[in-house]
């Protein structure tokens, strides 16, 4: 019943949204609403925690662990960004675009219906259909801003995301194939795993191939990456958000469900592959930071290398590892989206993304450098956060398991990430300004969700409470254990 | 199940006039004449659908070959001819990064390289279609992607975008006849939202930009 409403409550939200009677009204029933999903998200993760899996509606609706993790980061994710759009989108279409707004919170809706669907369908093909849906009905919030940069990302993201996706479907439709011969009747991930052994590996292939790297385009794995920064930074700060906390994140979770069933092939491997996109995801989104000029571009880079480093966490194997991957993507989508909304207090305050116009924040607009300091903090990996946390428990994990280079190599990287992060964060909150800036107030709204958005940011660090650890370990043998 | 030789005769020439189009769009130098080929390529994949339906007796193939002439051959050209006219009916050439002759020699390679993709799938089981629609697709979504690739205007890139998902749907018609109904309903909604998508975007760049070359969009990239 829950999985249903979770559904439901969304279309009900963009349909009003979308009402010329209901302009007035969209952004806080789009708040109210995303409350809803996200109280129904915590009982489902809750019972998900308890029993690793959510008894379905019918046939169509699942969920288990990992599935309800997402559901839940979505939904979180979903709630905060709602309630930041409310004074955020007011602020930016101050001139007249009254229509754009309606539009802005029926589109909205939408999105987060998608991704929220995405862990929830149990049927794989229709899966697929969530996932590119994600793409098209987010592809005009990219482009709301109206500017040529961001009609340029907005293009970017549709082309090589729906061209990935496209890709995949010709994966998903050999892994149907493979299905068939192993006489499997109802396509669902359960099926799947269980199916594997009896599966062709030379089907099981590249079907796995053309699903990583088709759906590694939208997650934004190197070298496929290109568009991501572009529609990350040039989206409004909302969107963003919900774009690099966890529409990656959703993605990157159906490659994750891909490790078991690979896993369960005779013969195959998958590691190898999740360990070399992960490392080179993570070594050039750790290049490309040292020139950065945008500091949502930075933030943008930055979720490449977060997506590289649950990757290789992935690719390592054992359940140390996966509940290790799994926190780490609850503390990216939370610190994530954090930091965006800090970027975007920032954009409104000051009325620029450039790196060098910003430079003693600190002063100018200590909300504003505050909630950027400790977002940059949060997301670079300095304890006490929960990124700090998970990347050591996927250190240890890795060592324990004997493959040294691997986290060698990752961890310098990491360190180096760690360093040009705060190198250009701490340049722009107490770097000295030529002339003084003076910072336009913020929104009430936009306080308002930094101060909720923080409570998680601060305490998964330092406590993780016992369902939410539940949760991660039920995530994590989903994984595969 | 396995059909008669007539019917495997007509798909195999059916698959090597499917290459031709996807060739042919890689090709051309106008947008309307892309277009054409894209229906022409749409109706080919829609009659390999119906051969390889009548040949496994699949009611499932019969509604794909029905899809995809309503939203391919009718809905996208209806669609592209609301959002986009003027960018479909210009009679000026496209813009593209290589010359003819050396996209024609990439693509020959790139066919070549989809049979050494397909080659290994080829031998799982006995299925006759297979061997003809598996390695044709897989070939029709590369030179898609590459169409894509080298056309720097929006409408262009658009239907090399739909030429990929032609070339998945030619290898997925042989590969799984029967599909759940829903998973193709799904698609038949999704092809169109791809185009509508796409096409208001391409007329919200025109009226930003003035231009659709999305090739020439290059402010956005590191030093």
């Amino acid at each position: 019943m829950e999985l249903a409403g979770i559904l439901i409550i969304p279309l009900l939200a963009s349909a009003f949204s979308l009402l010329p009677a209901g302009q007035r009204f969209a952004a806080p029933v789009t708040v109210i609403a995303s409350a809803i999903v996200l109280c129904l998200a915590i009982v489902i993760a809750a019972e998900a925690a308890q029993t690793g899996h959510v008894a379905a509606s019918g046939e169509w609706l699942t969920c288990d662990g990992l599935g309800a993790l997402v559901l839940l980061l979505v939904a979180f994710v979903g709630f905060t960004a709602a309630l930041f759009s409310w004074g955020y989108i007011a602020e930016r279409v101050k001139h007249g675009r009254r229509k754009s707004t309606r539009l802005y919170y029926g589109l909205y809706n939408l999105f987060v219906l998608s991704m929220l669907a995405v862990p929830l369908l149990a049927n794989v093909a229709l899966m697929w259909i969530a996932v590119e849906l994600t793409t098209l009905l987010s592809a005009f919030l990219v482009g709301f801003e109206d500017t040529p940069e961001a009609l340029e990302a907005a293009w970017k993201y549709v082309v090589l995301t729906t061209l990935g996706a496209v890709l995949a479907l010709l994966g998903f439709l050999i892994l149907y194939w493979g299905s068939r011969i192993a006489g499997l009747e109802p396509f669902t991930w359960v099926g799947l795993v269980e199916a594997a052994p009896r599966m062709p590996p030379a089907l099981l292939w590249p079907a796995f191939l053309f699903i990583l790297v088709g759906f590694g385009t939208k997650v934004g794995f190197v070298p496929m990456h290109t568009w991501l920064p572009d529609a990350h930074s040039q989206a409004p700060a909302s969107i963003c958000a919900l774009l690099s906390g966890v529409e990656t994140t959703t993605v990157l979770y159906v490659i994750l469900r891909l490790f078991p069933v690979v896993g369960g092939a005779a013969g195959l491997d998958a590691r190898p592959w999740f360990i070399g996109f992960g490392l080179l995801s993570v070594a050039i989104a750790t290049l490309l930071f040292i020139h950065v000029r945008d500091f949502k571009r930075l933030f943008a880079f930055s979720t490449v290398e977060h997506m590289g480093i649950i990757l290789v966490a992935a690719g390592l194997g054992g359940a140390e590892a996966h509940l290790g991957a799994a926190y780490q993507m609850t503390g990216h989508a939370i610190a994530k989206s954090f930091c965006f909304f800090a970027a975007g207090v920032t954009v409104l305050g000051l009325g620029t993304q450039e790196i060098s116009a910003v430079r003693g924040l600190v002063r100018s607009s200590p909300v504003a450098a505050i909630a950027l300091l400790a977002g940059g903090f949060a997301i670079a990996g300095a304890p006490p956060f929960a990124v700090f946390v998970s990347e050591l428990v996927i250190f240890k994990a890795g060592l324990a398991s004997g493959q040294y280079l691997v986290i060698a190599v990752l961890a310098v990287l990491v360190v180096i990430a760690f360093c040009a992060v705060m190198f250009h964060i701490n340049r722009m909150i107490f770097g000295v300004a030529d002339q003084q800036m003076r910072a336009a107030s913020i929104p009430l709204s936009c306080k308002a969700t930094l101060a909720i958005a923080a409570i998680p940011l601060v305490i998964i660090g330092i406590y993780i409470p016992t369902p939410l650890y539940g949760l991660l370990k039920a995530a994590a043998s989903a994984m595969g254990g | 199940m396995s059909g008669s030789p007539v019917l495997f005769a007509f798909d195999a020439l059916t698959g090597a006039l499917f290459l031709l189009t996807a060739l042919g769009v890689v090709a051309t130098r106008q947008v309307l004449a892309s277009l054409q080929l894209f229906i022409l390529q749409s109706l080919l994949l829609s009659f390999s659908a119906v051969l390889l339906g009548i040949a496994q007796n699949s009611i499932h193939l019969f509604a794909v070959a029905a899809i995809t002439i309503a939203t391919k051959t009718l809905l996208i050209p209806w669609l592209l001819r609301r959002t986009v006219r003027e960018e479909v009916y210009g009679t000026r050439e496209v813009e593209r990064v290589l010359n003819i002759p050396s996209s024609l020699l990439i693509a020959a390679i790139l066919i070549v390289l989809a049979y050494v993709v397909a080659n290994p799938l080829l031998g799982i089981v006995a299925m006759p279609f297979v061997q003809i629609n598996l390695p044709l697709g897989i070939a029709a979504m590369f030179l898609g992607g590459f169409t894509i690739a080298v056309r720097r205007e929006a409408v262009p890139q658009l239907l090399g975008l739909l030429a990929v998902e032609n070339g998945v749907f030619f290898a997925g018609v042989a590969i799984v006849p029967n599909l759940p109904v829903i998973a193709e309903l799904a698609a038949a909604v999704d092809v169109p939202v791809i185009t509508l998508v796409v096409g208001l975007l391409t007329r919200r760049i025109h009226a930003r930009l003035g231009t659709t070359a999305v090739g020439q969009l290059a402010s956005l990239r590191e030093e």
